[in-house]
């Protein structure tokens, strides 16, 4: 007969138990710096569109940027299930923070690590994972974003290495950047898409910042524009070639992202059912009406079911039996779910609600753009449905 | 050098709401946490021991649930967790607690290395008796040095240390021996953050677990309630005062009058000042 528990209403299915000591003490220690470190930043940040790169020196210092690299090149070697929880805890406080994160460790970490040279490894890894460089990731362009492969920027082959031309476009930590993993079809490959590894300083390359977003506000946002930018050999990432080197890398940012996703509705929610116990109206507080008790249960619903998804997902992962498929699922479910949660949360904190003390409106609005990078929601659907059809509906 | 630090798993008070419709605590969900106050006794002693070397271990006395807390420790760079948990110690008071404690702290110094200091918070955020670190401190007859704000210097070879000690009215720069017994005030530096490989070390590290047979105990009857003179009678919400506060209009009279309204109004309140004022006057 199956025995009785106490019902934990912020962790129904008791996620903790199924965590191991370190990944919980991971996630407390990325919790405490995300909360004593990042909240009580973001709220002006945000307002004032400004990004602290010292940010990046703290995460880098606390291990945040190399949580699955192993220790040689400075990396922390713990499990993708530990990545997703110090995503989920960073989201928490706000998806920028998660994104300038997930850019330096999945996107350009993982490359270099996975397909880059020695040479490369010993170069950049230690001084990225420290966060004593900044770094991003250029694939999208101005004209091709969620068609990857129309890219134009094309890497042309000269005596000593190549010559980069083209543009990439809502590159994040770009302006700030001192490392850009690029993404070029180059001729001497056949066309094939190749990486190169760009500095900051290269003749030609330039990275102007995106001014005007309503969304992710305190993570910078760039262009990166390579105007005849010339590189020797040792910039070409030596061991892949063709879509699946930035796929592989957007599959663990967008693993990454599920979790992520998930920290920011489970901070509307429980912001939510807080301002629904402290305020009343017509003598009662809000939570003891129906359509807020409604509410709240979709959130705790959606939030737990989306976090065990993200968690087997991770695990698979760790067992080395992911297909990129999975990561669809919960990074199409997760963020989708996420984005409907922060706006109902809007809606429950009434006039309130569109005020930044309160915080759920920033969540919401940055949760448009979580909802449409790496793969839009529509996009990962046209993943899924190809994987059960067999029958491609991109063009 | 020896460091041990004690410290105490307490709810995080700061997470505690009362429920909006029967007004009564809402215990369920709220975390624990270590007691703030023994965070920073925990920075000096790492401190300390970066500055001169040693050894930090970390001691509890709770539940098997405060092992929790050990493990938090460690992750800001203490050398060893021991917890002395059994249910003979449930129930203790202060006098029953220090006496676990101190117990405790002796069979550190048998099984590993003598103490040269021990660190309490200057009390916890749940009882605030601010009594255990005190005695710990007489029953092993050690130095007592309580509200410390800064450690000046330590000298090994001559087994000197120097403090500042806040008290009211000023700051008391006390030279004494080793070993000694020091309460750390709060807000007196800055707490380290432990990094993720701290995170994995502590969540690998063994805790050491003791009963109170293995910590040297031998009578029992010192330990938990029957260990406890303390009686708590009754627990009750203060009652407001009944005296309320008065906005006076001050639109549509004069200052003088204001005041001497006031004054006799007072008096109305406090015969007793009344009477003391004018004596005063009088004499």
């Amino acid at each position: 007969m199956a025995g009785k528990t106490q019902f934990q209403w912020d962790d129904p299915f008791l996620l903790e138990d199924q965590l191991t000591e370190d990944e919980r003490m991971i996630r407390d220690t990325a919790r405490a710096y995300a909360q004593d470190r990042l909240q009580p930043r973001i709220i002006d940040a945000y307002r004032e569109e400004s990004t602290d790169p010292e940010i990046f020196r703290e995460m880098g210092e606390l291990g945040l940027l190399g949580v699955t690299v192993s220790d040689t090149y400075g990396g922390v070697g713990a499990s993708y299930v530990a990545y997703g929880l110090v995503a989920r805890e960073v989201e928490r406080v706000d998806s920028g923070y998660r994104s300038m994160m997930s850019v330096q460790s999945s996107l350009v970490i993982y490359p270099i690590y996975a397909y880059g040279s020695e040479e490369q490894k010993q170069k950049y890894l230690p001084k990225l994972i420290s966060g004593e460089w900044i770094s991003c990731f250029g694939l999208t362009e101005p004209d091709a974003g969620s068609d990857p492969a129309g890219m134009k920027t094309r890497a042309i082959k000269t005596e000593s290495g190549y010559r980069l031309v083209g543009s990439k476009m809502w590159i994040s930590n770009a302006p700030l950047a001192d490392v850009f993993v690029v993404w070029a079809k180059s001729e001497t490959h056949g066309g094939a898409i190749r990486g190169f590894v760009l500095e900051k300083g290269m003749k030609g390359l330039s990275a102007p910042k995106i001014a005007g977003k309503l969304s992710l506000r305190a993570s910078i946002t760039g262009e990166i524009v390579m105007d005849n930018v010339e590189v020797g050999e040792e910039a070409l990432l030596p061991n892949v070639e063709g879509l699946k080197g930035p796929f592989g890398c957007l599959n663990r940012a967008r693993y990454g992202i599920s979790w992520g996703a998930l920290g920011a509705a489970e901070f509307c929610w429980h912001a939510a059912r807080q301002y629904g116990l402290d305020r009343k109206q017509f003598n009662r507080p809000l939570a003891q009406t129906q359509l807020f008790q409604k509410k709240l249960a979709d959130m705790q619903t959606e939030i737990t079911l989306g976090l065990q998804g993200s968690l087997r997902v991770g695990r698979l992962m760790d067992e080395g039996r992911m297909a990129p498929e999975m990561i669809s699922i919960v990074k199409r479910n997760n963020c989708g779910k996420a984005l409907d949660i922060a706006r109902m949360a809007r809606d429950m904190h009434g006039g309130n609600g569109i005020s930044e003390e309160y915080q759920v409106m920033r969540h919401m609005v940055n949760l448009e753009t979580v909802n449409t990078y790496e793969g839009t929601h529509d996009v990962h659907a046209l993943i899924l449905g190809r994987a059960q059809t067999g029958l491609q509906a991109f063009f | 050098m020896h460091i041990v630090v004690c410290i105490k798993q307490v709810p995080d008070s700061a997470q505690i709401r009362v429920h909006p419709v029967t007004n009564t605590i809402m215990r369920q969900g709220v975390p624990t946490i270590i007691n703030p106050y023994d965070l920073f006794a925990l920075e000096e002693a790492l401190k300390v021991r970066d500055h001169h070397g040693g050894e930090v271990t970390v001691l509890t006395m709770g539940p098997p649930m405060a092992e929790e807390a050990l493990r938090k420790a460690l992750t800001y760079g203490a050398d060893r967790a021991i917890l002395l948990t059994d249910r003979h110690f449930a129930g203790s008071d202060t006098l029953a607690t220090s006496f676990a404690l101190s117990q405790a702290i002796s069979q550190i110094g048998n099984s590993f290395d003598t103490p040269d200091i021990v660190f309490t918070g200057k009390q916890t955020i749940d009882g605030d008796t601010a009594q255990v670190g005190p005695g710990i401190a007489k029953r092993l007859n050690l130095v007592q040095l309580t509200y410390v704000a800064k450690i000046t210097s330590i000298d090994l070879s001559a087994r000197a240390i120097t403090v500042e000690r806040r008290s009211e009215g000023g700051t008391h720069v006390l030279k004494s021996e080793l070993p000694c017994l020091i309460t750390m005030l709060e807000g007196t530096t800055v707490i380290r953050r432990g990094s993720l490989d701290d995170a994995l070390r502590a969540a690998r590290s063994e805790i050491v677990k003791w009963n109170a047979a293995e910590a040297g105990i031998e009578d029992i009857t010192k330990c938990g309630l029957r260990g406890s003179p303390t009686v708590v009678k009754r627990v009750f919400a203060p009652t407001p005062r009944e005296q309320k506060a008065v906005q006076i209009d001050t639109t549509e009279k004069r200052v003088h009058d204001i005041a001497n309204e006031l004054v006799a109004s007072i008096f109305t309140h406090q015969p007793a000042l009344q009477h003391e004022l004018s004596s005063a006057g009088s004499a």
